[in-house]
Formats: structure tokens, sequence, C-alpha cells
């Protein structure tokens, strides 16, 4: 290897170490402002797919990430965690926060919102990176089609409606994006089923 | 998704080098002109349309792509000028690639931080600013063989021009398609944006195709026809003659590209 080639290659080097240099010392510093804009984007979101809280009666709240249960060791469709709302010790509505893994493009972080009688009250999309003009209609603020969910449930809709119209189901797909679509509706129904399976762990009031 | 632009930055008219002759402020004031007005990068050369199409739904989304891609020339563009010479050809590119990759990617984080919902709202188009041949076109054409001076003002007037036509592009798209300017100010700026929100007209007079994609093709062309309308009205002998130093020049706007 002749001498300018090595400089050449040094040069090359020393940018891409002082590039990835910054890059990290700006994520570094960042980091707190983020994680505080995650949050609060989260709480939002959560407001968004629980049902209205009463204002006259106080609940309380708790977060439960469950455990691979000892009956079915690794299940690939449990939820992170789920915020569960209990009013007068009794479950009022939970959210679940599911990953749709068959997106378009990676992961869809969805926030699936289940009242206690097991109708969905919201479902919102938390993170994405399907298809800009495409797939991003499943974005509330694009478009309304993530609130065809409201006030469904596995018993008003039958399995083998839970996929878009285009593969037999009932729900809309967009023009020009069906595998987005389709994600989201698997991914709901899969949060609903699990609901269903883990009914009795779920209204179970943790240990005060 | 066809995102990265059809022109290469090689299929530029060249303006290999910067005049070398003459005084530095005059050479400076036909670089500040040309970015500006002459050559300005979305009237004339048409470059970047891209971004320029997708996020100039509003006014206020329209201004911080603009600014990004601003700032991220001016960092590139200067930062090539410096390396200059000491870049040998076989990583020139990858370089330059690099040092605007990282000036996107911190500016992205720098959005992310302060301004999560105009982050949100800007999507993919963000990042994708580096894709913008504007900016590498810039560099390869103008920034690596200039002198840092030249570089900085040659980013400040090119990336100034874009923004003000992606600006007056998302203006007249929002102020016809939602009567307001600046209408969502305060949902991606924060609340003390909300002094800046301005309604015209009632929402249900104003025309949606403005806002939806094809309503950027129509608007632009109305604009660019704007633009080019006096000059090409202007009978043909009255154009003063190109300039002997830069004989590949287009005198004004009105010159179409071949």
């Amino acid at each position: 290897m002749s001498a300018s080639t090595q400089r050449t290659a040094l040069t090359l080097g020393l940018l891409v170490g002082i590039a990835l240099l910054l890059v990290l010392v700006m994520e570094r510093m960042t980091e707190p402002l983020v994680a505080r804009s995650r949050a609060q984007t989260l709480e939002r979101e959560l407001a968004a797919v629980l049902p209205a809280p009463d204002p006259a009666r106080t609940g309380d709240a708790d977060r439960w990430v469950p455990d691979a249960s000892p009956d079915e060791p690794d299940e690939p469709d449990a939820p992170r965690w789920i915020e569960r709302r209990w009013l007068d010790g009794r479950l009022e509505a939970m959210a679940l926060s599911v990953v749709a893994p068959d997106g378009y493009s990676g992961d869809i972080e969805l926030l699936v919102g289940v009242r206690a009688d097991g109708t969905l009250s919201g479902v919102r999309v938390l993170e994405h990176r399907e298809t800009p003009g495409l797939g991003d209609d499943i974005e509330r603020h694009r478009s309304d089609w993530i609130t065809e969910f409201d006030g469904l449930s596995l018993h008003t809709v039958p399995a083998r409606d839970w996929a878009v119209r285009r593969q037999g189901g009932r729900f809309d797909a967009f023009t020009g994006a069906t595998i987005t679509p389709q994600a989201v509706v698997g991914a709901v129904h899969r949060a609903l089923r699990w609901v269903e399976r883990h009914a009795d762990a779920l209204s179970r009031a943790p240990p005060p | 998704m066809s995102t990265v632009p059809s022109t290469v930055p090689s299929a530029e008219p060249v303006r290999s080098h910067p005049p070398q002759a003459s005084q530095s402020s005059a050479r400076w004031r036909t670089t500040m002109m040309d970015g500006l007005w002459h050559r300005n990068a979305a009237l004339v050369q048409l470059l970047g349309l891209c971004p320029l199409l997708a996020v100039s739904h509003s006014l206020v989304n329209a201004l911080a792509l603009g600014l990004a891609t601003l700032v991220t020339l001016l960092v590139s563009n200067t930062l090539i000028a410096a390396l200059g010479r000491h870049l040998h050809d076989a990583i020139r590119l990858p370089a330059q690639v690099l040092v605007i990759a990282t000036a996107v990617t911190l500016i992205e984080r720098a959005m992310l931080a302060g301004l999560p919902a105009l982050h949100a709202s800007l999507g993919v188009f963000l990042p994708l600013i580096v894709t913008n041949c504007l900016i590498l076109g810039r560099a390869e054409a103008f920034a690596r063989r200039a002198p840092i001076a030249d570089a900085a003002i040659d980013a400040l007037a090119t990336g100034t021009g874009f923004a003000a036509v992606l600006g007056l592009l998302g203006a007249l798209r929002e102020l016809i398609g939602r009567g307001t300017v600046l209408g969502d100010a305060s949902a991606l700026l924060g609340e003390a944006a909300s002094g800046l929100e301005l309604r015209l007209f009632a929402a249900d007079q104003a025309l949606l195709l403005a806002l939806l994609p094809p309503g950027a093709f129509i608007v632009l062309g109305l604009l660019l026809a704007a633009v080019r309308a006096p000059a090409s009205l202007r009978p043909r002998k009255a154009r003063p003659p190109a300039r002997s130093t830069e004989p590949d020049r287009p005198v004004s706007p009105s010159v179409p590209r071949p």
C-alpha cells in the first residue's frame, strides 16, 4: 500500500471518527429533553385511547409488565406493558403497548385501549416508519382511519373479519398501501385476543 | 419511493470556478445574486423539488425545512471548502456525503429535542435533506474549489433563495387550501407562537386541492410561470449579452435550461 493511499484512508477514517463523536455527543446532550417529550407524547396518547375518566370519581392506575407466564413460556403477542385503570377496586379500562412487527418498513408501535368489557376504546400509533403519503394515514392527525376501531370487540367482529377488505375483512385499506393497515388490524386483533385469554390475571388488582 | 432527486450534480450547468479575477466584493455580489435569484435553486435550476413539494403544505413546515436545508448547506459548503484539496479524489464524494449526513443528523436530533411536534410533522423529509441534490451539487460544483468565504456566501445565498421559494410556496398553499397563514404555529412551535396565527377567511371557502400533492405541482407551476413571464414577454433583443467570463451562465430566469 503506497503512502498516499495510506494517507487517504487515514483522512477518511479521521473524518468518520469526528462525525461519530459529534453525533454521540449530541445524542448524550439531548437525551433528557427527548425522553421528556416522549413521556409527554405517551401521556397524551394514553388519554386519547382510554375512555374519558369520570370527573366525579377518582380512580387509580398502575402499569403492569406481564412476565412470560409458566403455561405460555414465550408468547409473541404479549404486550410490552399494560396501563390499567381501576375504579373502586375494579378494572375499568386498560391501554396495551403492542408492536405490529409486519409493517411495510419495520415495527409499528401501537397503543390499544380496551374497556373492561372487551370493547376497544381507542387505538393510536406511537411510532412507525411507513411510507410517507401512503402508509402514514394510520396517524390520527392525517386521517380518521384509526378511529374505525372504536367500540369494536371480539363479540361484534368475527375472527375472519379482522383484516382489510382486500383480504376478505371489514377494514378499509389505503390507496396504494395494504400492508400497513393490515399490520395494524392484525396487531389490534391479537391484542384483543390476548386480553381475552388473560382476563383473570388482568382483573386481579395489584397488591396494595 | 423515489426520493433521490433525478438531477445529478454533474448535470448541472457548470459554474466550475468561482470567478478568479476582480475584487472579491464584486465576486461575492455575483455569487449572492446568483444564489438568490439568477440561478435560484428552486425556480431556475429546479433542484430539490421532492422535499419542496412534500412539506410545503403549510408555511411553518416549509420554512422549517428551508432553514434546515440552509444550515446544512452552510455547514457542508464551509467544511468542504476548508477541506478543499486535502481530499484525494478517491474519497472526495464519500467525505462530502459524510459531512452532509453528519450535519443533517445533528440538526434532526436538535429539532427532536427542542421542537418535537415540528420534527414529527416534517417526518422523513428532514433526514432526507441528505439526499437533496442541491447540497451535494453546491459542494461538488462550487465549494470544493472555492475559498472558504466564497463557499459560505454561496451557501447563504443559495440556501436563502431555496428557503424563500419554499416559504412562498408554503404560504400560498396554506392560504389557498386553509385560509390561514402560520395557522399551525402553536401546534408545531408551542403555545408561545399562537400569536402568529392569522386566519384570512373561513376554511369552508378554501380550496382543499392546494393542500394535496397535485396542488403542490400546480402552485409551483403557476409560481414558475409568474416568475418567468416578464422576461419572456420582453423582446428578445433587449436581453443583455452573456458575460464573457462565464459564457454558459443563464442571464436571467427566463432562459430555459438545455
